[in-house]
């Protein structure tokens, strides 16, 4: 089954992070991350930009386009894993390490994934770090 | 959960708002800056065991309103009361608080509190410190760190400085339309001046000041949340944000300035170039320009550029002009003239500059442009007159480095090349 794993965080309190301690947090991750990739389990990640950066098309019988986020909610979307895994339990124990690389506050929303389309992007991107 | 280093951006982050509202609520910066803190004392001794609590900003406004009025109790000996109040059944109070910290008051409050250290009779390195002690929580001794100045004397000036602030009435009404745009004005300037502070530094301190250009940049993303819709609040920081992304490339290992045009664009951060142009893209749409969008367009042009000759200097002398026209500066025109030299020349580029010399003849960049103009014309002992002054008037030893370079290949060109 494949999952959408969804980080959600408190992005005021992530922007606050001193330097090292986002480093060391990032390190975290990442090996918790690899371990993954090298069972084959893991899919397409993205770290998302802070929700000031965010537009919002509001559908209607006008379409409205606000700034910001679709709604201002306590902890925002920061990003996401789609991983596979054979069981909810399994994939919960993979989103708990994720915790434990990443303690504080903060919640992993296990979603499992209904369809994934893989599209290639015409223009290889250089990501932002 | 064991290692509470989370907690430090927790309660950084929570700092403004919990601040602002106990601001609001005792009209005393001390007495809220000490509520503050007794609730930042509580929450490391609970919130390691008991995990966070959901809304970590209004927790630390409760606790920390309920401590300071106990404390005024105790010290007015009216009434004993227990030693740790009860703090664990706040979940509906803290749900009422959640909802206001919402609306619209809360974001007068952090606006307000970010204003006090605007205050205009205040010269702007001591709003800079005061909004870095209050607003964002650095120690004193981190301020003085930063300013290269000793902790007492750092100590002094903020108090000194919030003295004067406390003096000073600003008005805890709901602030009017022009009243908000006025604040927001003052506000936005501050954090630009603080992100310049950690930006035009020398490469001996360049680390320990970029923490500055940081922390202006995390102002910038609050004052976006509280007006998400303001197109120069989105310039503002999309302008700090793409300046941050060149910070690794200006200077070399001997630190020495790297001009723009050569820098290693490999080392500008590719992150913040992304949130930047997203910005600037966002704040666009609105159609409604100002200083800080078209600064941070041209910004924008530079970066989208993936080497020095792909840049659109044809656009940035048009920006340039748009530049001058909104918010009219001889260092505007001595920056457009640097787009005009790529375009139409040095004969046109200095043309322009030469009647910008009565206003900006102490000004070390301008001697510096002059002599890098008149050396591509050819007229050698001119430009070497220019570099001599601009020496003279060099901030760092960095700037004075560099432009003595450019004597040197002077002195090794034949004279009249």
């Amino acid at each position: 089954m494949l999952y959408a794993i969804l980080c959600y965080n408190d992005e005021k309190a992530v922007a606050a992070w001193s330097k090292p301690y986002h480093d060391q947090v990032m390190q975290q991750l990442t090996v918790v991350q690899d371990k993954l990739a090298r069972q084959g389990r893991l899919g397409p990640v993205a770290r998302l930009l802070p929700t000031t950066a965010a537009t919002t098309l509001r559908k209607g019988r006008e379409n409205m386009v606000i700034d910001g986020p679709f709604a201002e909610t306590k902890e925002q979307l920061l990003g996401f894993f789609i991983v596979d895994f054979a069981s909810l339990d399994a994939a919960l124990a993979f989103a708990k390490e994720l915790a434990d690389a990443n303690p504080g506050t903060g919640s992993y929303e296990v979603r499992p994934v209904a369809e994934l389309q893989e599209h290639r992007l015409a223009q290889e991107r250089k990501p932002a770090a | 959960m064991n290692d509470p280093t989370w907690l430090d951006g927790v309660l950084r982050s929570a700092r403004p708002t919990a601040l602002a509202a106990l601001l609001r609520y005792f009209r005393d910066l001390d007495l809220a800056e000490e509520a503050f803190q007794e609730a930042c004392l509580r929450a490391l001794r609970t919130w390691p065991q008991n995990g966070p609590p959901r809304e970590p900003a209004s927790w630390l406004i409760f606790v920390g309103r309920n401590a300071a009025l106990d404390d005024v109790r105790r010290r007015a000996k009216q009434t004993v009361l227990p030693d740790e109040p009860q703090i664990s059944d706040l979940d509906d109070a803290e749900d009422r608080l959640a909802d206001r910290l919402d609306g619209e008051q809360y974001r007068d409050d952090i606006l307000r509190l970010l204003f006090i250290c605007c205050h205009p009779e205040l010269p702007a390195t001591q709003q800079i410190a005061l909004a870095l002690r209050i607003v964002c929580g650095l120690s004193v001794k981190e301020i003085a760190l930063a300013f290269l100045v000793s902790e007492a004397a750092m100590e002094q000036r903020i108090t000194r400085a919030k003295a004067r602030v406390g003096a000073g009435e600003v008005p805890f009404e709901t602030p009017s339309a022009a009243e908000r745009t006025e604040r927001l004005e003052a506000v936005a300037t501050m954090i630009y001046l603080l992100f310049n502070e950690g930006y035009s530094a020398r490469r001996e301190d360049a680390e320990r000041r970029a923490e500055l250009a940081d922390e202006a940049i995390r102002l910038g993303r609050l004052l976006l949340h509280l007006f998400p819709a303001d197109p120069e609040v989105m310039g503002l920081l999309a302008l700090m944000l793409l300046q941050r992304a060149r910070m690794a490339a200006r200077f070399d290992e001997a630190g020495n300035v790297v001009l723009l045009e050569d820098q290693d664009r490999s080392l500008w951060h590719a992150g913040q170039i992304a949130e930047g142009l997203a910005l600037i893209d966002k704040a666009v749409r609105h159609r409604r320009p100002g200083p800080y969008q078209v600064q941070a367009a041209i910004a924008a042009l530079h970066a989208r550029a993936s080497t020095a000759q792909d840049t659109d200097w044809a656009e940035i002398d048009l920006l340039y002009a748009n530049l001058e026209r909104l918010r009219p500066s001889p260092v505007v025109t001595l920056n457009r003239a640097v787009a005009v030299n790529k375009l139409r020349g040095a004969e046109a580029a200095l043309a322009m500059i030469e009647p910008l010399e009565p206003k900006l003849s102490a000004y070390f960049y301008f001697h510096g442009v002059r002599g890098a103009l008149l050396q591509q014309l050819g007229r050698t002992s001119e430009a070497r007159e220019s570099f001599g002054r601009a020496i003279a008037l060099a901030n760092s030893p960095a700037e004075a480095a560099h432009i003595r370079q450019h004597l040197d290949r002077l002195q090794a060109a034949p004279q009249n090349s």
